[in-house]
């Protein structure tokens, strides 16, 4: 009798509970097993197994974006001939706010400035399309489209100009800041060293259509 | 009348045995420690406010809409023209706050007498799977309103699984169900919110206590009362769990119920803890609150998640500490190695270790609900880093050195003996 000693449970122990032990309910153990019978089991198991995730893959389906969803995230035609010099305007693709801006020529030279504050100034981190990798992240160096969600955690940051200084800090060229956790930018959407965002904005997908019209998310590669 | 109670007793036993035997196997014969106190009030409290909120919330889906252009002005209706509406919702929400701080409660009972600890690691590991169940529950249902920061803390959350290596971006769309968090996010939280999750939960809450049952409860002592049983099997220090703690429970019940109702009644929004004033304006996607901050029982992760910096340009170190820092609850029955089990026998390194966690839980709690610049930033030779964030790193650090230094720590404790039975038996 040893029942004072508690049963040592190792992981061999819990490998034998893994097998339906059927027979050890009906059967002495010198009786023979007919092991081919839990080939059956083994064989049904793998069969009702595969069939149930076989069910699962509807379900699973079902979560993606609907066709709806998809036709409402078509691409954006946007009209430019009225955008005028510094101005800035948020058109919504996939319900984002994308910010479509023409530089001034004074801006293009604050975002050269900014060179040497912005975490990743050659646009490493594949963050936009071949063609926007480039000094000003943009297919024409005036004109930006930039989708206006911080890389931290989604909020959409607020336009602050070089005239700013005050609030931003003698260093600030103008560009971006996000309220929600402090992050900034500057125009050509170039994230800061030492603030909560790892990344630049995302650019778009874009072309344009005519010099006054571009299409957001879309290019000659295809749709986004 | 009472033959005829009797009789009918006996009518259900002769068909069903089963209700009388699990009657007396959970209740009367139930033999729990005699020597439970306050902290032991909590397990039935969670229970009393998980139906709480199944039977308020399924009266606020008799109105609720879930959808994104009604669900908003549906929340606004139950609190204005629905007859009792206002009181069924503040109930809801107040609950939802006061079932984590009765749920902290609980956990940290469990912390200070050892009850996660052998033979009870079963009962510790389903306790944990109701904690983050119920923060699923939580987190789905706080899309429901549809306001600001309804929106806006969702699409906080989501973006984190976009943080995630390689899956991260297709398994943030496929959990929106859309580019951004939209009427197909909030129609699917929805389904968890009512449906999926308190299926799951009321399912682990009933394992929780089948497990607990099985070993018996632990006690401020943390001694085993089987060890010493008279002569019909009953455990010495044990007094059956109906009606010795159904009456003290009830004790406690009404305390709370007194509480929650002052609550209710007089500060509904928790003082901007509860309900955030930015929630009281409806979602805009095009536009994000100056402040985004979770509720309060989120906020200590979410100090976590904000005090990691990003690394190889990531955001996913700061997304795992924060995963983390749930997750390791779970090993706490291993990580504790100390021979004894409750506080009251534990030497000092445990009880300093355990002060600067609690510390730091709250630290971290408050900081999570202040923006990363509330306290400015230094000067001199620190530079420009924020003086919030610094702390919370540093508290970070404690919180997870709490549980890196436990094997040490508690096996190097100096101890107490620990008496045979409980102790004023």
């Amino acid at each position: 009798m040893d029942t004072a000693k508690p049963r040592r449970y190792n992981w061999l122990f819990f490998c034998r509970l893994l097998p339906l032990r059927i027979e050890s309910n009906f059967m002495s153990d010198n009786e023979k097993v007919d092991k081919t019978r839990r080939q059956l089991i083994v064989a049904t198991s793998v069969v009702g197994g595969a069939a149930t995730v076989g069910a699962a893959v509807p379900f699973v389906a079902s979560m993606w974006p609907s066709e709806r969803a998809k036709a409402a995230g078509a691409p954006v035609e946007v009209d430019i001939s009225k955008l005028g010099p510094g101005e800035l305007r948020t058109y919504a693709w996939r319900r984002q706010p994308v910010w479509v801006f023409r530089r001034t020529p004074d801006m293009l030279q604050d975002i050269k400035k900014d060179d040497g504050v912005v975490s990743d100034p050659n646009s490493e981190v594949p963050h936009q399309p071949p063609y926007a990798k480039n000094e000003y992240r943009s297919r024409k160096p005036d004109l930006a489209v930039i989708i206006g969600v911080c890389t931290h955690l989604g909020c959409t940051p607020v336009e602050k100009t070089a005239s700013d200084k005050a609030e931003m800090g003698a260093a600030w060229n103008g560009g971006f800041y996000c309220p929600c956790h402090g992050s900034m930018y500057d125009f050509a959407g170039r994230v800061y060293k030492g603030v909560p965002a790892p990344t630049n904005l995302w650019i778009p997908r874009y072309m344009y259509l005519s010099d006054t019209k571009l299409v957001i998310g879309k290019d000659e590669e295809g749709e986004a | 009348m009472a033959s005829r109670m009797a009789a009918l007793r006996d009518w259900i036993d002769a068909r069903m045995p089963t209700l009388g035997e699990e009657y007396r196997k959970h209740l009367t014969e139930y033999y729990a420690p005699k020597n439970f106190n306050f902290w032991y009030y909590f397990g039935s409290l969670a229970l009393l406010v998980l139906v709480i909120q199944i039977v308020s919330g399924i009266f606020l889906t008799m109105n609720y809409k879930p959808d994104a252009a009604l669900a908003f002005g549906s929340v606004e209706y139950i609190m204005r023209d629905v007859p009792g509406g206002w009181i069924i919702r503040y109930i809801h929400s107040t609950g939802a706050s006061a079932f984590f701080i009765i749920v902290y409660l609980h956990m940290f009972r469990g912390l200070i007498y050892g009850s996660h600890r052998q033979p009870r690691e079963l009962v510790w590991l389903f306790g944990m799977l109701i904690y983050l169940a119920l923060m699923a529950e939580a987190f789905f249902g706080y899309l429901l309103p549809w306001g600001q920061m309804s929106y806006w803390g969702a699409q906080v959350i989501v973006n984190l699984f976009n943080a995630i290596p390689y899956i991260g971006p297709d398994l943030a769309l496929w959990i929106r169900g859309d580019y951004v968090v939209s009427d197909a996010t909030l129609n699917r939280f929805f389904a968890f919110h009512v449906i999926a999750i308190p299926l799951v939960l009321l399912a682990l809450v009933v394992v929780h206590l089948l497990a607990l049952h099985d070993v018996g409860s632990n006690n401020p002592d943390g001694v085993e009362i089987k060890k010493h049983k008279d002569a019909s099997g009953r455990p010495l220090d044990g007094i059956p769990f109906h009606p010795y703690y159904t009456v003290k429970d009830i004790v406690g019940v009404v305390v709370f119920l007194a509480i929650f109702a002052f609550v209710m009644f007089f500060v509904p929004n928790g003082g901007g803890y509860f309900l955030e004033s930015n929630n009281f304006i409806p979602a805009n996607p095009l536009q994000t609150p100056a402040e985004i901050a979770p509720v309060w029982y989120f906020t200590p992760y979410y100090s976590i998640l904000r005090a990691v910096p990003p690394m190889f340009d990531s955001q996913f170190p700061g997304v795992l500490a924060m995963g983390v820092a749930v997750l390791i609850f779970f090993f706490l029955p291993w990580l504790d190695r100390s021979p004894v089990k409750s506080i009251r026998y534990r030497g000092p390194l445990f009880k300093i270790a355990l002060a600067v966690f609690v510390a730091s839980f709250f630290v971290l709690g408050y900081l999570g609900t202040v923006p990363t610049n509330a306290w400015g930033q230094f000067g001199a030779w620190l530079g420009d880093a924020q003086r919030a964030t610094v702390v919370a790193r540093i508290f970070s650090t404690l919180y997870f050195l709490f549980f890196f230094l436990m094997p040490w720590y508690t096996a190097h404790d100096r101890t107490k003996p620990v008496p045979d039975r409980v102790t004023a038996h």
